[in-house]
């Protein structure tokens, strides 16, 4: 996995609540095999017309977003499916951190497996970072991870909370699968004990 | 031993492999389903790191999402979902998987074939690529969606890294009023709660309407916890639980089936074990209920009106409000059985199972469907498709100009060929009504089924407790 440890970037205001997972990749787009090209698909219908082309006022279509790579939006972002195609889309395009005042469970999940930063603030604080992003290029933020804090344009500070273990495993770029395999003489005994306690529970077939 | 323990903490706790000092824990997962759409990814990286899959035993494959529901002997059209299918049969092949492919007769949606086969199964913690995987918790299993990081997580581990969800308790009391289904209930449960209102928690249903569900309404609602937020729902197992489970294909038998039914009668929530958050609803309350916007928080009693954005204080919701009404092409005040549909669907993993297909078929009986719509009927498997057949139910809806469909998840997400054309709107007996959900520009308003085909007939909203059986 990718490292996070500090961005520096122009952060995008979609000052919107509820955004679904539909809205951030609709289904038509989930069909490929692979974990990429995902990002002209990214929030496709507020993006393009029904012809396909661009809506100039979508804000990642305005010249100053065009490279954002933060976010600042609306609680409940993510909700709906639990397609990784979700935060892929953002990752792709070259969104790496997003922020609002909440998210739903398993796209916050999807997200941090793929090395990016979500963060949760209040909804005061988002209001201040929505104004800021408005003001186009110049709307550049830096998030520190290890420092837990975000700097505005105006050089303000914001600090922000994270899970313990996910900010490690952001911070090294750690694989999940590899440190669960560390502890595969754990999951070991687990299997043969619940074999013999619920004899029902395996070889299901 | 700790104090009283709700059914969730119990479940958990029973599959604690560890527990780091921050918290985080190690979980086992006893039963994993894999479809075609959120899985490609996770087999890939099990290729480029040569891991195996710890136990085939435990894994369920089934194409559900892209596959046609017509014309199937002619195999799929649309090349990109092919290569899907495709791709899930081959990995089933390299990795030892069970598949059942879409020649046989026991595929279809996963969340309706788990149950189907007795593969899902109370106490059990359960996990699929696919946020309705909530469905399963009718049981009393611990079933959440996953992204598709974690399939390949629990693909070469069987396990997740998980925190604990807050506990929350949604109490339905009393029983509900003839003619108000599982899903008018969780519409209305959604529609109270909000659909943030279980974000961070486990959702246990219970209450006297709760428990004299049967099996497949108890599916329907916790199949839309996810609506509310909360990624898996629970209600608690028994006799109604049993009985579904007792013969089923991969249910234990015998002496296993005794001790398993003894450890199972132990999972109900201990009396006064402690819940972060709890919501009471009256059952008497509940009416039949429609959405009218593009949330499935957005609910409305049928009998009611399309709410005015003029009237919502809040800055936010009523910007939101707003624009749902504008996508639906709706206006405040407008009454909700004025609104003329072009399509309905019943199926998806929220409504398809036989006891749907027979409350719609009750409404379709002898009547026809308006002349302007296209109705689409779509079982949730090929075994519930079977069962319809052998009950008439075919027929009852092909005589009355539905359309009757091959199993899978259909136009509940159109990523196969049914799905609604811009400005199109549905009735429809699914989970979402998200813009473009069905389809790009696409409008939909959930229901029940019955709902749902008694809309087919009128041709718009309508209330079915004005049809006589």
């Amino acid at each position: 996995m990718e490292k996070f440890n500090s961005l520096s970037g122009v952060a995008a205001p979609l000052p919107m609540v509820n955004i679904d997972t539909d809205m951030i990749i609709p289904a038509r787009f989930l069909k490929s095999i692979k974990r990429d090209g995902f990002g002209p698909s990214l929030f496709y219908t507020l993006r393009y017309d029904e012809q396909g082309k661009e809506r100039p006022e979508f804000i990642l279509n305005q010249a100053a977003y065009r490279k954002a790579s933060i976010l600042v939006t609306g609680t409940n972002f993510g909700c709906g499916s639990s397609r990784e195609h979700a935060p892929w889309a953002l990752d792709n395009f070259g969104i790496r951190c997003v922020i609002a005042p909440d998210f739903a469970d398993i796209f916050y999940n999807n997200a941090f497996k793929n090395g990016m930063l979500l963060i949760r603030l209040p909804q005061e604080q988002i209001d201040l970072l929505t104004k800021d992003a408005e003001n186009g290029a110049n709307a550049t933020f830096t998030v520190d991870l290890t420092a837990q804090e975000i700097t505005r344009p105006d050089g303000g500070k914001i600090k922000f909370d994270i899970d313990p273990f996910k900010k490690h495993c952001l911070l090294n770029g750690l694989d999940d699968i590899g440190l669960t395999l560390q502890k595969d003489t754990k999951i070991g005994s687990y299997e043969e004990k619940m074999t013999v306690a619920q004899p029902w529970l395996s070889a299901v077939r | 031993m700790a104090g009283p323990r709700t059914l969730f903490d119990k479940i958990w706790d029973a599959h604690l492999v560890d527990q780091q000092a921050d918290g985080t824990c190690l979980i086992f997962i006893d039963r994993h389903l894999v479809h075609e759409v959120t899985s490609p990814q996770a087999f890939d990286g099990l290729r480029n790191t040569g891991r195996k899959v710890r136990r085939p035993d435990l894994t369920l494959c089934v194409p559900d999402h892209n596959v046609p529901t017509e014309n199937r002997d002619k195999g799929i059209e649309e090349e990109e979902s092919r290569i899907q299918v495709d791709a899930l049969t081959r990995n089933c092949e390299e990795f030892g998987l069970t598949l059942f492919g879409m020649d046989d007769i026991r595929q279809g949606i996963c969340h309706v074939i788990g149950p189907e086969q007795g593969f899902t199964l109370p106490g059990v913690t359960m996990v699929c690529g696919d946020s309705h995987t909530a469905t399963h918790g009718a049981f009393g299993s611990l079933a959440f969606g996953i992204g598709t990081s974690e399939v390949e997580h629990v693909l070469a581990t069987q396990t997740l890294i998980q925190t604990k969800a807050k506990n929350m308790l949604v109490k339905v009391e009393g029983a509900l009023p003839v003619g108000i289904t599982a899903k008018d209930m969780i519409l209305a449960i959604i529609g109270k709660i909000g659909t943030a209102g279980g974000t961070g928690c486990v959702i246990e249903y219970a209450g006297e309407a709760i428990r004299n569900l049967d099996m497949a309404g108890r599916m329907t609602v916790c199949n839309m916890s996810i609506e509310g937020g909360a990624r898996a729902g629970l209600i608690a197992p028994d006799e109604t639980t049993f009985e579904y489970l007792k013969g089923r294909p991969m249910s234990p038998k015998g002496a296993t089936w005794e001790a398993a039914e003894a450890y199972w009668k132990t999972l109900p929530s201990d009396p006064g074990a402690k819940y972060d958050i709890e919501v009471v609803l009256n059952a008497r309350d509940i009416t039949p209920m429609v959405t009218w916007g593009t949330s499935p928080e957005d609910v409305v009693a049928i009998t009611g009106a399309v709410p005015d954005p003029a009237k919502i204080a809040d800055e936010g919701k009523r910007k939101k409000m707003e624009r749902s009404l504008a996508y639906m092409g709706l206006k405040p005040g407008m009454a909700m059985q004025d609104v003329k549909i072009d399509k309905m669907f019943i199926g998806s993993c929220t409504n398809s199972r036989i006891e749907d297909l027979r409350a719609a078929a009750v409404v379709a009986k002898g009547r026809k469907v308006a002349g302007h719509v296209q109705a689409l009927v779509v079982p949730g498997s090929g075994l519930v498709k079977e069962q319809a057949e052998s009950e008439g139910l075919d027929k009852i809806f092909t005589d009355a100009g539905f359309e009757w469909r091959d199993a899978g998840c259909s136009m509940c997400l159109a990523m196969n060929n049914d799905r609604l054309k811009p400005g199109e709107r549905a009735a429809s007996t699914s989970n979402r009504n998200f813009e473009g959900r069905q389809g790009p520009g696409g409008r939909t308003h959930l229901l029940s089924p019955a709902m749902a085909a008694a809309a087919a007939i009128k041709g718009h909203l309508a209330d079915v407790r004005e049809f006589d059986a």
